[in-house]
């Protein structure tokens, strides 16, 4: 069985003369060298520029309300059963009179925490969501924390904020093709 | 009269300082060239966070070198575990005085009376002899602090240090007597004297430069053979127990030795200061500005061509380390040994060949 077409047989023939004193190979390997020195360089320097992962990245999780700004989650608690990591918690309250405009539904989630330690950003809470509540955006990460009442996320990081929706154009790396979203542009931070 | 010897003394002063610094420099920013070669050469972009470009970087390194630890450890011999960053550091640095940066500086301190002090901090007429000498004391630096360190990665370091010195030594001297026999002075500053213009050592010892730059590859303990201190066999080799600046020592010493080395190269084969035009240029800079301000700038132009060869050396020595691999250590014996010195001993005979049979018909054809 052959995996790669690469492979070379080994032969132990005699070096010739021009192998043996080794100076053509030297030349050869700094041609390599020196061609690679002038080229273009990969580097992407991530804290100053980064790059679109794609529509179908899972980043931080966002709490979605909807067109009026009511919060869509209805403490169904669908998405914590669906956590593998039991990362989602949550406490359901009762609307009361005059709170329609804060919560489309009878029910709503008094508390949402997500510990962002447990967290796998496996995206089943997004599969679950019976309410189209609760997305991972494929645009922001969980910035970096390192305090210990940083960990659990409640309601204030994680409902969406209306001056700044979350959309996402596409959902498939196909339709990011077909609307010509390119999947990896730099974009140069703004501060630093 | 005293006067004039005064203001000799100032201007070989001041070169002899600039010299120094210089050297100083050069070797700091090599290692920052170092890391930005090897970036550029892997496709990476290399230190840029310390200053613009990074330029700040070795300014960074050596303060990080200076607030870490300086620890001896208990086993070791206390004095000679000072001494042998020291030696490194110290003959590093002395074998650039014998190096001709340039032609001269020219004063004249009284109406018809010029006076000439030469580029150089010595111009001795064994110049030749005198970086051999010291080179050969370099690997006592080394010897000592991996001796010193009571440590068995250290001491294989050391010795392999001293094996390959030794063997490397001898095709370099082989190398070496080739030019001397053409040249027959011993001083670095005749032997570039006689390179002027593009008559360059090059284009008659091809064989004996390639033998001469192989050895200094080996003397400065650099890739391909920098089996001293190969990480992958024996940690650091002879500096795995030193840290803080003396570990900066040694590192630096190694940078020098490669400056320095890169010189040599340059005004051994390569014609030093001389390059293809210069009487042109001589001629029209004392044309313009006059007798002895047109030979300074000319001395000036000199002096930059000899670092551009100097500094492209130094280019060609990162450059060929991070193409290389390490040589096994019984390859790097029989390049030495098997390889090297008898090419060494044909390339003379060859040389004293020519020099008596072909350089007469040469002249006779030239009549």
């Amino acid at each position: 069985m052959q995996l790669t077409n690469r492979s070379k047989q080994v032969s132990n023939k005699q070096m010739t003369f021009a192998e043996r004193i080794y100076l053509p190979a030297i030349a050869t390997g700094l041609g390599i060298t020196i061609k690679h020195f002038f080229q273009k360089k990969v580097t992407l320097q991530y804290p100053d520029v980064k790059i679109n992962l794609g529509p179908v990245f899972r980043g931080r999780h966002v709490l979605k309300r909807d067109d009026q700004g009511r919060e869509r989650c209805t403490a169904c608690g669908l998405c914590a059963v669906a956590c593998p990591a039991e990362a989602i918690s949550m406490v359901a309250a009762e609307r009361q009179k005059g709170e329609e405009t804060l919560y489309r539904e009878e029910k709503y989630a008094a508390v949402y925490e997500i510990n962002m330690l447990r967290c796998i950003f496996c995206g089943l809470c997004e599969e679950a969501c019976p309410k189209q509540a609760i997305y991972l955006r494929h645009d922001e990460f969980v910035p970096v924390f390192t305090e210990r009442d940083q960990v659990i996320w409640g309601k204030d990081l994680l409902a969406e904020n209306m001056n700044n929706r979350y959309l996402r154009k596409a959902w498939t790396k196909e339709e990011a093709r077909e609307q010509d979203i390119k999947g990896v542009e730099a974009q140069p931070r703004t501060q630093l | 009269m005293t006067i004039s010897l005064d203001v000799a003394f100032i201007i070989k002063a001041i070169i002899i300082l600039l010299i120094f610094a210089i050297t100083l420099l050069i070797a700091t920013y090599s290692t920052y060239a170092e890391r930005k070669v090897a970036a550029f050469m892997q496709d990476r972009i290399g230190p840029n966070r310390a200053g613009p470009l990074g330029l700040l970087q070795p300014i960074a390194d050596a303060v990080k070198m200076f607030f870490k630890e300086d620890f001896i450890p208990a086993q070791s011999s206390k004095w000679l575990f000072i001494l042998g960053p020291c030696l490194s550091m110290l003959t590093a640095l002395m074998t650039s005085a014998v190096i001709p940066f340039g032609d001269s500086i020219q004063y004249s301190s009284a109406p018809g009376k010029v006076w000439d002090v030469a580029v150089q901090a010595i111009d001795v007429n064994i110049g030749v002899l005198y970086v051999f000498g010291l080179v050969s004391l370099g690997v006592y630096g080394v010897m000592v602090g991996g001796w010193a360190s009571n440590n068995k990665f250290s001491l294989l370091g050391a010795i392999r240090a001293a094996s390959q010195n030794i063997s490397y030594e001898i095709s370099m001297g082989l190398a070496i007597i080739a030019i001397l026999m053409m040249t027959g002075s011993l001083s670095i500053r005749h032997i570039v004297e006689q390179q002027h213009g593009g008559n360059w050592n090059i284009f008659y010892q091809p064989i004996g430069f390639i033998i001469f730059i192989t050895c200094a590859f080996a003397e400065c303990n650099r890739t391909p053979f920098d089996l001293p201190e190969c990480e992958t066999e024996l940690i650091g080799g002879y500096h795995t127990e030193y840290s803080s600046m003396k570990l900066g020592f040694y590192l630096f010493a190694e940078y020098i030795n490669m400056f320095v080395s890169s010189a040599m190269i340059s005004s051994l084969y390569f014609g030093g200061y001389n390059y293809p035009g210069m009487d042109w240029v001589q001629a029209q800079l004392t044309g313009a500005m006059g007798e002895i301000a047109g030979h300074n700038v000319a001395t000036l132009i000199g002096t930059i061509v000899f670092f551009g060869k100097s500094l492209f050396f130094v280019f060609f020595y990162m450059w060929v380390r991070w193409t290389l691999p390490r040589f096994r250590y019984d390859q790097l014996m029989n390049l030495g040994w098997k390889g090297l010195i008898p090419l060494a001993m044909i390339n003379i005979i060859l040389t004293g060949g020519a020099i008596l049979f072909l350089k007469p018909l040469v002249m006779s054809f030239l009549k």
